[in-house]
C-alpha cells in the first residue's frame, strides 16, 4: 500500500454500542482518484464506518485521518467542511422540499447564507452561483427535468440519484456512498456506475459501501472486505472475487459473491 | 405586466384597509386593535424559530425581557422611549443567545422542556429582585411613547390610532425583514434543518448555530413587541408573560398553521376576533382559555393544516389549481 498517495486513512478504530463492537480495529486506506469498495455481510459494521468517518460518532477507538490531519472526533459538518461527504443508507432527503431546493442546500458550504445580506438583497450573485451549481449536479445526474417536483414524490431510483446530486453539490474531494444502487433498475444501475467512474476521472475520491457485487466488482480499483466488525481482507477485485475466506463469509450469511 | 400590477394594487388595497380600520371601531375596540398588531409581531417571530422545527415555551418571557428592558431603559438610565425599544429587542436577543447554550443541546420534547424551564427561570427573578424589576408588582408607570408631528398629522399616543399607526409600520417592517429572510438561502437552511438534520449536518450545515441564529432573530423581534406593549399599557409585570399567554400564542400558531408566513397571523386575527366579537359581547369573557382549548382540540382534530390549510384550499379552488408554493 502506497501511503503517501492515501487522501483518507483509518486507523485501529473501534465502536462499541455497549457490549457490542460494530467495528473493531478496522484500518484501512484509500488512495486519491480511486474508487474503494468496502464490503461485508449483514451487520460486518460498514455504515458504522461512515458514520464514524463523517463524524456521525467519535469513535471509542483509534482514527481517521484525512490528508494527514485527524477528522476523527469532528462533528459532521466540520468533516464535511473538510471535504469528506457522504450520503446514507436509508433514502435520505428533505422530502418536502422541491428537488432543486434539495440540491440548493447541498451548495451550503460554497455559498453560506449571509443574513443582512439576505433582507437587503445584496447576495444575488450569490444566490446565482447556488442555483448554477444546483442545477449542474442535478443535470449531471439526469434529475434536471424533475426540479421542481417534490422530492418525496421521486421514484425510489431519482430518491438515491438526487441524495447523490446533494452530495456532490457540496463539491466534495471524498465521497462516501452507502449502498447507491438499491432501488436502481439494472439500467439505471449501469448509468450510475458510468457516472462514478467520470468522477473519479475528474480526480474524485469515492468509498463506496454496496451489497450488489456486479457493480462493486465492476466499478472498484480496491476492495476492503468486512466481517464482524474486522477487517477480513483488501486487495483488488480479481484478488477478492477468488478468496476463499470472503466466499465462505458471504455463504455464512446466505449471499453469492458474483 | 399585468400581474405585478394587480399585485401592487392588492397591497395597496391592504395599506388603504389597515389604515382604515380603526375608525369605525369604538375606543376599547381601537385598544384590541393596537394589542392585535403587537400579538401578530409576536406569533410571526414565534413561527421563525418553529422553522427550525424546534418549539419554545419561553417566547413569550422573552417577549417580556425586551418589555422589562425597554421600560428600565427609559425610566431608570433616561433613554428615549424609540430607542430604549430598540435597546429593549437587542436585549431579548442578548438573552436568548445566552440560553441557546444549553438550550440547544436538546431537542424536540426537551428542548420544549427546556425553554419552558429557562421562561420561569426569568419570571423568578423578575419577582425575586425588587430592584430593578419592582418585584411581583412589576414596573408601573412606564413612560408613554412621546407625541410628534409629521408635517400636519399630530400623533398623540394617548390615543389608540395614533399608537395602531405606530405600531404598523414597526410591525409592517418588521414582518417584511423576516419574509425576507424566509425566502432567503438562509430561510432554505432552516427549512432543511427542521426536514433533515442529519443530511443537513451532512452538507456542512452547523445546525446548532443555525437554529441559535434563529432564535436570536425571533427573540430579538419578539422583545420588540414586548417593548411596544410595555410603553402603551405603561405597567408591566411577571404574570403579563406568564404561560397562560404562552397558551395563547400556541394556539395561534397552531390553529393558523405554520407551513406558509401567514397562517399565525391569519390564526391571530381569526381568534382575536372570534374572542371580542364573541365572547365579549356575550359577556362570556371568563370563559376564554376554555374556548381557546376547545378551539385548539377541534382544529388539531379537523384542521391539520391549520386556518392557511382551509385558505389555500379555497383560493386554490378559485384558481382552479392545486396548491404549491414555491420558495426560493
Ligand atoms: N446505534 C447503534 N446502537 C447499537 N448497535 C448498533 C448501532 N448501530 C449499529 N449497531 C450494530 O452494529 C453492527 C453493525 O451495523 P452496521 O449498520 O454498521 O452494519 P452494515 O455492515 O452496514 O450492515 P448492512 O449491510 O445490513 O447495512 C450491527 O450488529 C448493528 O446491530
Ligand atoms: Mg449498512
Amino acid at each position: 500500500m502506497n501511503v503517501t498517495s492515501s487522501i483518507l486513512s483509518v486507523r485501529d478504530l473501534g465502536m462499541s454500542f455497549g457490549g457490542v463492537k460494530a467495528v473493531d480495529g478496522l484500518s484501512l486506506s484509500v488512495e486519491r482518484g480511486a474508487i474503494h469498495g468496502l464490503i461485508g455481510p449483514n451487520g460486518a459494521g460498514k455504515t458504522t464506518t461512515f458514520n464514524v468517518i463523517s463524524g456521525y460518532y467519535t469513535p471509542s477507538e483509534g482514527e481517521v485521518l484525512f490528508q494527514g490531519d485527524r477528522i476523527s472526533g469532528l462533528p459532521m459538518y466540520e468533516v464535511a467542511r473538510r471535504g469528506v461527504v457522504r450520503t446514507f443508507q436509508h433514502s435520505t432527503l428533505f422530502a418536502e422540499m422541491t428537488v432543486l431546493e434539495n440540491a440548493l442546500v447541498g451548495t451550503h458550504l460554497a455559498h453560506r447564507p449571509k443574513l443582512a445580506a439576505a433582507v437587503a438583497g445584496l447576495d444575488k450573485r450569490d444566490r446565482n452561483a447556488a442555483l448554477e451549481k444546483a442545477r449542474a449536479a442535478l443535470d449531471y445526474f439526469g434529475l434536471l427535468s424533475t426540479a421542481d417536483s417534490r422530492a418525496g414524490d421521486l421514484s425510489h431510483g431519482h430518491q438515491r440519484a438526487l441524495g447523490l446530486a446533494v452530495a456532490m453539490a457540496s463539491g466534495p474531494e471524498v465521497l462516501l456512498l452507502d449502498e447507491p444502487f438499491t432501488g436502481m433498475n439494472p439500467e439505471e444501475t449501469r448509468t450510475m456506475m458510468g457516472l462514478m467512474e467520470k468522477l473519479r476521472d475528474s480526480g474524485r475520491t469515492i468509498l463506496i459501501v454496496e451489497h450488489d457485487m456486479r457493480a462493486i466488482m465492476g466499478l472498484c480499483d480496491r476492495i476492503t472486505v468486512m466481517n464482524f466488525g474486522k477487517l477480513l481482507t483488501h486487495g483488488r477485485p480479481h484478488e477478492i472475487r477468488s478468496h476463499p475466506e470472503v466466499i465462505s463469509a458471504y455463504l455464512g450469511s446466505a449471499r453469492n459473491v458474483a | 405586466m399585468p400581474s405585478q400590477l394587480t399585485r401592487a394594487g392588492l397591497w395597496l388595497l391592504l395599506i388603504c384597509m389597515l389604515l382604515a380600520v380603526p375608525h369605525g371601531l369604538s375606543f376599547s375596540q381601537q385598544e384590541i386593535l393596537v394589542f392585535l398588531t403587537i400579538n401578530v409581531l409576536v406569533v410571526t417571530s414565534y413561527r421563525l424559530l418553529a422553522l427550525t422545527g424546534e418549539w419554545s415555551l419561553g417566547h413569550v418571557v422573552i417577549m417580556g425581557v425586551g418589555a422589562y428592558a425597554s421600560a428600565l431603559a427609559s425610566k431608570e438610565l433616561g433613554i428615549a422611549v424609540p430607542v430604549a425599544m430598540i435597546t429593549g429587542a437587542l436585549t431579548a436577543a442578548l438573552v436568548a443567545f445566552g440560553l441557546s447554550y444549553p438550550l440547544f443541546r436538546m431537542k424536540g420534547f426537551y428542548f420544549l422542556i427546556g425553554s419552558f424551564a429557562a421562561g420561569e427561570i426569568i419570571r423568578l427573578l423578575w419577582k425575586r429582585f425588587r430592584d430593578p424589576f419592582g418585584g411581583p408588582k412589576g414596573i408601573k408607570k412606564i413612560e408613554p411613547m412621546p407625541d410628534f408631528d409629521i408635517v400636519i398629522w399630530r400623533f398623540d399616543f394617548f390615543e389608540p390610532v395614533s399608537y395602531y399607526y405606530f405600531c404598523l409600520v414597526v410591525v409592517g417592517l418588521s414582518l417584511w425583514i423576516m419574509w425576507r429572510i424566509e425566502k432567503s438561502p438562509l430561510g432554505l437552511t432552516f427549512h432543511a434543518i427542521h426536514w433533515q438534520d442529519k443530511l443537513a449536518e451532512s452538507a456542512g450545515i452547523n445546525v446548532r448555530a443555525y437554529k441559535t441564529l434563529a432564535f436570536v432573530i425571533a427573540s430579538g423581534f419578539s422583545g420588540l413587541a414586548g417593548a411596544l406593549l410595555a410603553h402603551y399599557i405603561g405597567t408591566i409585570n411577571p404574570n403579563s408573560f406568564d404561560l397562560e399567554q404562552m397558551v395563547f400564542v400556541l394556539t395561534w400558531t397552531i390553529v393558523g398553521g405554520t407551513a406558509t408566513f401567514f397562517g399565525p397571523i391569519l390564526g391571530c386575527a381569526a381568534l382575536v376576533i372570534l374572542n371580542e366579537i364573541v365572547l365579549r359581547e356575550f359577556g362570556f369573557e371568563q370563559g376564554r382559555p376554555l374556548i381557546y382549548g376547545f378551539v385548539l382540540i377541534l382544529s388539531v382534530l379537523f384542521l391539520p393544516r391549520g386556518l392557511e390549510g382551509l385558505l389555500q384550499d379555497f383560493t386554490g379552488a378559485l384558481r382552479g389549481r392545486g396548491r404549491q408554493g414555491s420558495r426560493q
